[in-house]
């Protein structure tokens, strides 16, 4: 399916993003470089305040300016330079570029219309067809999301499905301008457990049908465990870590990945005490000198708390941010 | 009735729930037209937590469980069915009589933010449990919440701060503290972690597991995480529907688990190996609630329980999975 070859689709570089606020500006994201190649799949892992969501937003210009101040190298998503994008440009980025789906989809909806009403009128937007056409097309798209009754779906308002269904319209909505890559902010987690490995399934499966970029934005290792190609690990706005997903899981590199990975409960068998990651994640307006992961590392010395560690490159595809790299 | 420093230690359970059951009357249409429906939210729940235990209730949503808590909380009536705490039924006890007892339980949710005043500070919201019930004075119950900040982890300093200034794991922290000041025999802990991110997670299941130990709690853990209830529980009941389908110590769950529902849920679980990746399939729960597992009279270790239809029979050392005999109908 990937093509490291051709051009990326995605091309990230020194991206930051930072709120002001009246005491101390929020940095967001701290110089975020990163590429997407053409239906290629990539875990963003992060925890809150990682930056890992913000990024995102900023590849679809979904942040609002002011008050997000964002800077790039560059940004560019299909071509399309973000920065400069137009409006129609924008509206080329958002929908057939890329579709972007969240953790709550009921605040991707409006309540007083129907799932296919703004299904019919998203496929519109982007396409010269008729009523009659569109309408036929959401019906295909409900369908291609395992939806069953379809029609009668299609006639539901969002209050009325479960939050599972729900997700499957959103997913059926975000396709239905053919996109070159979805982005998925945490899809799954508002959803009951079993709910959630069938939804990771579908967009794994449509991202092979449609020959899709993936981006899969998770704080869970289990998830990207089990959907994509490639990992980013994120901390405090920065990079720490990128590898090939058998690479990261085999032999993590970045203290931070390694902690986050023997932190995960239920691994073996039998009540146990857990390898905890002391401390908390950095405050994002006064983030630390140096290393952003140091207050909480094991290995960090007089160095990690001076000097920010450069991103090494570790092999084909795997890149890491540390001074304590064996 | 006996207040419940007069009880005795012994074999008696911290917890018992016996037949618990909750219906709700759902109405619909107008005044002329009014129809009622009864939704039977949680029904036959027999629970025994021990004196020490860590007890798993695992779910999905709308199983039930929380439900449950609620109940054994006696913040919401059951229906039917009793409540033991220490051995003693308070099903029944009005509000005065009940006070006691009230000590005795107490309860973290998942949601600790909308739990904690915002005009208090963190020593008073912890403190409060105390003044509630009258225990010493101002002086002293500031003390204790100072000491009760330290014992979850948080520097004595936060006593002066106020909920909002706090991380997520940080207020989690705040809420176990105010929950334990009263020392309970039993802490009923209603989805603790499932909104922490995962650095933080692993540090407050450790915290419930040392004080679990120093303080010979007995815990009532909700949860739809398996993976937590692997690291924290050593038993797990598992509710679909209302009801408990599977009981077993955790690592019978975890290695032969019998009930059609429990194996969803364990299939669910993200495998943390990439090369182990394989396509999903996926059982719907109308098609899981049918297939009713059919027992031999040879795999019932214990005896068959009266009545028709599903019910929980003994198949193991302490495994329990509701089922039907062969040759019943389900």
């Amino acid at each position: 399916m990937k093509d490291t070859q051709a051009q990326p689709i995605v091309e990230i570089e020194d991206l930051r993003v930072t709120f002001p606020q009246a005491e101390g500006s929020v940095r967001a994201v701290r110089g975020v470089s990163l590429a997407l190649h053409p239906g290629e799949s990539l875990g963003v892992v992060g925890e809150s305040g990682s930056g890992k969501s913000v990024s995102w937003m900023a590849v679809m210009r979904l942040l609002r300016a002011p008050p997000a101040e964002v800077e790039a190298g560059r940004l560019r998503l299909a071509g399309i330079e973000v920065m400069q994008a137009r409006r129609e440009e924008l509206t080329e980025l958002r929908g057939r570029a890329a579709a972007m789906i969240f953790q709550d989809p009921m605040t991707a909806f409006d309540p007083v219309f129907t799932i296919g009403h703004q299904i019919i009128e998203t496929i519109r937007a982007h396409r010269a067809t008729s009523k009659r056409a569109a309408r036929a097309e959401a019906l295909d798209l409900l369908e291609r999301v395992e939806i069953r009754n379809a029609e009668a779906i299609l006639d539901s308002y969002p209050h009325q499905l479960s939050g599972g269904m729900l997700q499957r319209a959103m997913i059926a909505m975000a396709l239905s301008c053919r996109p070159q890559v979805l982005i998925a902010d945490e899809p799954t987690t508002a959803l009951d457990v079993t709910v959630q490995a069938q939804i990771l399934q579908l967009i794994k499966d449509l991202q092979d049908e449609m020959g899709m970029g993936l981006v899969m934005i998770t704080h869970d290792l289990g998830v990207v465990a089990e959907t994509v190609d490639r990992v980013v690990v994120m901390y405090g706005g920065k990079v720490m870590e990128e590898a090939p997903v058998v690479e990261l899981f085999e032999d993590p590199r970045h203290p931070y990945t390694r902690a986050l990975m023997v932190s995960i409960p239920g691994q073996e068998g039998g009540r146990r005490r857990l390898t905890e990651i002391p401390g908390a994640s950095p405050d994002p307006s006064d983030p630390p000198e140096g290393c952003p992961f140091h207050p909480r590392c094991t290995q960090a010395d007089a160095q990690c708390a001076a000097e920010e560690p450069p991103m090494a490159v570790l092999g084909p595809g795997r890149r890491a941010a540390c001074w304590r790299l064996t | 009735m006996s207040g419940p420093d007069r009880i005795p230690p012994g074999a008696v359970p911290a917890l018992e729930l016996r037949g618990l059951g909750k219906r709700f009357h759902l109405r619909s249409g107008g005044i002329l037209r009014r129809r009622v429906t009864e939704l039977r939210a949680v029904a036959d729940v027999d629970l025994v937590l021990p004196r020490g235990g860590i007890l798993g209730l695992v779910g999905e949503s709308g199983s039930g469980k929380s439900t449950t808590g609620l109940m054994a909380l006696r913040l919401l009536e059951p229906s039917e069915g009793q409540i033991l705490i220490e051995g003693t039924d308070v099903t029944a006890l009005g509000h005065a009589a009940l006070k006691p007892w009230r000590r005795r339980v107490q309860v973290v949710f998942q949601d600790s933010y909308s739990a904690l005043d915002p005009m208090f500070t963190l020593a008073q919201v912890v403190a409060e449990p105390l003044r509630i019930h009258g225990i010493g004075d101002g002086a002293s119950r500031h003390r204790a919440a100072l000491d009760w900040l330290e014992r979850v982890g948080l520097h004595r300093s936060y006593g002066s701060r106020y909920a909002h200034e706090l991380s997520g794991g940080q207020r989690q922290r705040v809420a176990i503290a105010r929950a334990l000041i009263l020392e309970p025999a039993v802490l009923i802990a209603d989805e603790p972690t499932s909104a922490l991110d995962v650095s933080v997670k692993a540090q407050i299941i450790n915290l419930l597991q040392d004080l679990q130990a120093e303080m010979d709690l007995s815990i009532l853990f909700i949860s739809h995480d398996l993976s937590v209830v692997r690291s924290l529980c050593d038993r797990v009941a598992v509710m679909f529907s209302g009801r408990i389908v599977e009981e077993a110590p955790t690592e019978a769950i975890f290695t032969s688990a019998r009930h059609p529902y429990t194996r969803a849920l364990l299939d669910a679980i993200p495998v943390l190996d990439p090369r182990q990746r394989r396509r999903r399939t996926f059982r719907d729960r109308a098609e899981i609630a049918r297939d009713v597992p059919v027992l031999r009279r040879g795999e019932v270790t214990g005896p068959v329980p009266e009545g028709a239809g599903p019910r929980l029979m003994p198949i193991g050392p302490d495994h329990r999975v509701a089922a039907v005999l062969e040759g019943e109908a389900a």
